[in-house]
């Protein structure tokens, strides 16, 4: 108990610390325009370095999840233990992964990378699997009927069909990691995760908001970018697609987490 | 007059060949695209057994399917049939036994080269919906490595043949009807001059009305191209319409029967082909007939002005008991009643209209239910130009087809059991 | 390269250490690790986390109910679940602490914010798959609106709704870890505070926070196969065949 507080009281005492000058910092202001504009730039470098490591996780989430896929494609049996394996590295707290990491791959951005990326396999492995798994099967007989190896199957008419499901995996993945990456600045990584905790910060008021801004624009920005390259490679299933709206958006609704029910 | 039926319903045996230049005239102007010849199959003692199962899905069928031929399997539902067609193409393997295409066994060719030199639609027909129609109709070329311009000339070819727009080739499958589907599913079966065609239900999926010009097209098809097709199919009319020879497989995947339409109908081999073949097999063999087939009565024929006298004359020891009046040309324009034979001279209009007005092209079957629907007993029948060629009635139709059955000597009746027997 | 495995395998040992024993703290004059000082912590945790989930779930599974029921407001049903995805937990945090304060109830809040998405979306979901032709027949049958919702759709859409349970649990879980900075002591203060805890602790609290997560999603997973009706998941099961 003595214990808590006394660490409560030393982590408190650094609250309450300098501010700069203008009026509207010193009350603490939820915004003080006029300083972010001036301060804009000193949230460059941690925004790249946050997309940095976005885009390092995320595309070596989907290395590793692509390889896993096309394996288990052929080898059904691997299915099972994937997605169990898939599913123990996400329900583990990054947080707690972090620091799980930490006697192997020490402090830094490493092991930030490694337990982002973990944290995206099951999402997106299971998206594969389950675009794989809804090519209609007439098309798979008759490119089989037609002469074509297991490979060009695969890669001419399997993939091409999945592709927009993948794509869709790769959508949640990168926004759940954009969140997530701030929590880097535990590991000892850069991002934008800094900004928010380090020193005093997280009092912070104008800061916090400006961080808040960045992260949620990010996430909106590579999301709206992935839809995009989602419409565009699945523009074959707009070409059919009937007048009326209703039916079609209900068939997209997908369940939150359905990748691991 | 039954003018719908005359170019597009042409009963496999009676084909008239459809004159057509449309695939020479579009191939490509440095190449000619040939058609392959077309290769006889062999099925000798063929089997497949699923593992575990007790009894094979296919037992020793043995049968040969001559070049240029379609031979139609057909059965009930589990009787393997689609099961027989899937070995000649190895989607299926083999368990013993052999199948041949001219000659050469299947089971020594690798799976994939055999497949892409052999046509396969099937019901569903499985177009690539990420593909354009153009696409989806080169994807054996490409495989086969053609080069873009003859891909391209062979591609054009194709959609004209199977009648849909040029610009239908831009479009993606979901665009198109079922029907236009169906028929881009053959097209890309049809695209690498495939030797052998294996068809599984290809128009099962569709509505009768649609159907049934599908198939139309597809005889049309087959009269330019003569490819050797192996159909499967559940329905027995359409395996009479489209078959040169039919395989009539029962449950065990055994050959009830192999024979031509008219011999399956006119002697089925045994009570199983016989219900299965339907009840009404005789009114089915009449869907094989023209009118112009058989053998027509004379009316004897009266004109304007012609002295009534001599009508009499000619109708006392004439086949049909009524006079038919024509005019200069010989074209009919009615029949002469009693009443009209009163007068001195014969009228110039009759009393009871001609019709039913049949021709000599139209399908037998029609006809007589054109005929049976009037009240008139007779019919009288015109050739192309429109001029009598004879006197069509229900009495005729019956005398031909027992006599057919009679002329079916016993040696042909023998020959038609032994094909089931041999399994 | 076998430095580093053995070096796990060390730290990790140290780790098990001071869950159970109490020690000196290198940082601090004050006594740390045992398993009082752990239960402590992971009861607050637990507290925290089923404070959320609760106001979470009073939130999201009637609003979820009725507009899934009703089928209205689809936009904006889907759309928050997308939305939940992309809120950064730390900064959530970050924002409660520097406008609305400290403290076990202000942190509660902002966890549920973060629970009541995948809640919300996948009752609302699960909700909607509900066949059509069951419902048709309920109605016919003479069943109240409210009886259909209770009575049919709910049991069916359960299996999908325990889902978004499971990840909203998973998220209010790991964001509690950082609630220290807040001021509500979970087992994250174990990482947040290295100072005071050292690096056994460190490593304890990561351990225990993993565990932690794993039982829950266990347990909710069985809770899943417990609340799938025996019919579906027969169905399931023939189709799987």
């Amino acid at each position: 108990m003595v214990a808590t507080a006394l660490s409560l009281a030393q982590n408190g005492s650094d609250f309450f610390q300098d501010r700069s000058e203008s009026n509207c910092i010193r009350d603490d202001g939820a915004f003080c325009a006029g300083w972010v504009i001036e301060n804009i730039d000193r949230y460059v470098q941690p925004t790249l370095e946050h997309l940095l490591l976005v885009t390092v996780s995320v595309a070596a989430g989907f290395a590793i999840a692509f390889a896993m896929a096309v394996a288990s494609h052929r080898a059904r049996w691997l299915v099972p233990p994937f997605i169990g394996v898939t599913g123990v590295l996400y329900t583990i707290p990054s947080l707690a992964f972090f620091f799980l990491l930490l006697p192997i791959t020490g402090r830094g951005n490493l092991t930030a990378i490694v337990a982002l990326t973990a944290y995206t396999l099951q999402i997106i492995y299971r998206n594969i699997v389950a675009g794989l798994a809804n090519v209609p099967t007439d098309a798979k007989d008759a490119g089989r009927g037609m002469g074509m190896s297991d490979r060009q199957l695969l890669w001419q008419v399997e993939m091409p069909l999945a592709l927009p499901e993948i794509i869709a995996g790769l959508r949640i993945a990168t926004v759940t990691t954009v969140a997530l990456a701030t929590l880097a600045v535990f590991a000892g990584a850069g991002g934008l995760g800094p900004e928010i905790v380090a020193g005093s910060n997280i009092t912070f008021r104008t800061g916090v908001v400006v961080v808040f801004v960045i992260l949620v624009a990010m996430a909106l920005a590579i999301d709206l970018l992935l839809l995009a390259v989602q419409r565009w490679l699945g523009r074959w299933r707009i070409a059919g697609e009937a007048p009326s709206r209703r039916k079609p958006r209900l068939r997209r609704l997908r369940a939150l987490g359905s990748e691991r029910a | 007059m039954h003018g719908a039926y005359r170019a597009d319903s042409t009963p496999a045996g009676a084909l008239r060949s459809v004159r057509s230049s449309s695939l020479e005239a579009a191939a490509a102007p440095t190449e000619q695209v040939r058609e392959a010849e077309a290769l006889a199959v062999e099925f000798r003692d063929a089997t497949k057994t699923y593992p575990g199962a007790e009894a094979p899905a296919v037992d020793g069928l043995s049968l040969e399917v001559p070049a240029g031929e379609i031979c139609v399997f057909v059965g009930p539902s589990g009787c393997g049939k689609t099961t027989a067609m899937r070995m000649v193409n190895r989607m299926v393997e083999i368990s013993s036994g052999d199948i041949l295409i001219g000659g050469e066994s299947v089971r020594e060719r690798s799976a994939a080269e055999l497949r892409r030199h052999t046509g396969y639609v099937i019901q569903q027909i499985g177009l690539f919906p990420h593909r354009t129609i153009g696409e989806n109709i080169a994807t054996v070329p490409r495989l086969l490595g053609w080069d873009r311009d003859r891909t391209r000339a062979r591609v054009a070819a194709l959609v004209e043949l199977i009648g849909l727009e040029p610009e239908l080739a831009d479009r993606y499958p979901a665009q198109l009807s079922g029907g236009q589907q169906q028929r881009v599913g053959v097209a890309r079966a049809l695209a690498a001059n495939p030797e052998v065609m294996l068809m599984d239900e290809p128009f099962g999926a569709v509505d009768p009305i649609n159907r049934e010009r599908l198939q139309n097209e597809f005889l049309r098809l087959q009269a330019e191209l003569r490819k050797t097709i192996l159909f499967v199919t559940h329905d027995i009319d359409e395996a009479i319409k489209l078959g040169d020879r039919i395989a009539v497989l029962r449950e065990g995947g055994r050959l009830a029967q192999y024979a031509t339409p008219a011999e399956l109908l006119m002697a089925p081999a045994d009570d199983f082909v016989e219900d299965f073949v339907g009840a009404d097999r005789a009114l089915k063999r009449l869907a094989l007939l023209r009118v112009g087939d058989i053998d027509l009565w004379q009316a004897p024929l009266a004109f304007t002005g012609q002295a009534t006298s001599e009508v009499r004359a000619k109708l006392a020891g004439a086949e049909v008991p009524y006079a038919l009046l024509v005019d200069g040309d010989r074209r009919p324009l009615g029949w002469l009643s009693e009443s009209d034979l009163a007068c001195e001279t014969v009228p110039s209009r009759p009393d009871s209209s001609p019709d039913p007005l049949l021709d000599l092209d139209d399908v037998m079957r029609d006809a007589l239910s054109d005929l049976l629907q009037a009240e008139s007993q007779y019919a009288p029948v015109v050739d192309a130009g429109g001029k009598i060629a004879g006197v069509l009635s229900v009495e005729i139709v019956s005398d031909f087809l027992t006599s057919e059955e009679e002329a079916l000597t016993d040696e042909d009746r023998a020959a038609a059991e032994h094909g089931a027997a041999e399994v | 390269m076998i430095a580093m495995p053995l070096a796990f395998l060390d730290a990790f040992g140290g780790a098990i250490e001071f869950i159970f024993t109490p020690r000196e703290s290198v940082g601090v004059q004050v006594e740390v690790g045992g398993l009082g000082q752990v239960s402590e912590l992971l009861l607050e945790h637990v507290r925290l986390s089923a404070a959320a989930m609760a106001g979470g779930l009073a939130v999201a599974l009637p609003v979820g109910l009725y507009l899934g029921h009703r089928g209205k407001a689809e936009l904006l049903a889907v759309g928050i679940g997308n939305a939940g995805r992309a809120i950064p937990e730390l900064a959530l945090i970050a924002f409660l602490v520097a406008f609305v304060g400290i403290g076990f109830i202000n942190v509660t809040i902002a966890l549920i914010v973060l629970a009541v998405p995948p809640i919300l979306t996948n009752t609302f979901v699960g909700v909607r798959q509900v066949d059509r032709e069951a419902i048709d027949a309920a109605r016919g049958m003479g069943m109240s609106e409210r009886e259909i919702a209770m009575r049919v759709e709910l049991p069916l859409a359960a299996p999908t709704i325990v889902t978004g349970v499971r990840t909203a649990a998973i998220n209010v879980i790991a964001t509690a870890a950082i609630a220290p900075l807040a001021g509500v002591l979970t087992l994250g203060d174990f990482i947040l505070s290295r100072n005071v805890y050292g690096d056994e602790g460190v490593l304890a609290g990561a351990i225990l926070i993993a565990l932690l997560a794993l039982v829950v999603e266990l347990v909710l997973s069985a809770v899943q196969v417990a609340v799938t009706p025996k019919g579906v998941r027969l169905q399931r099961a023939a189709a799987e065949a």
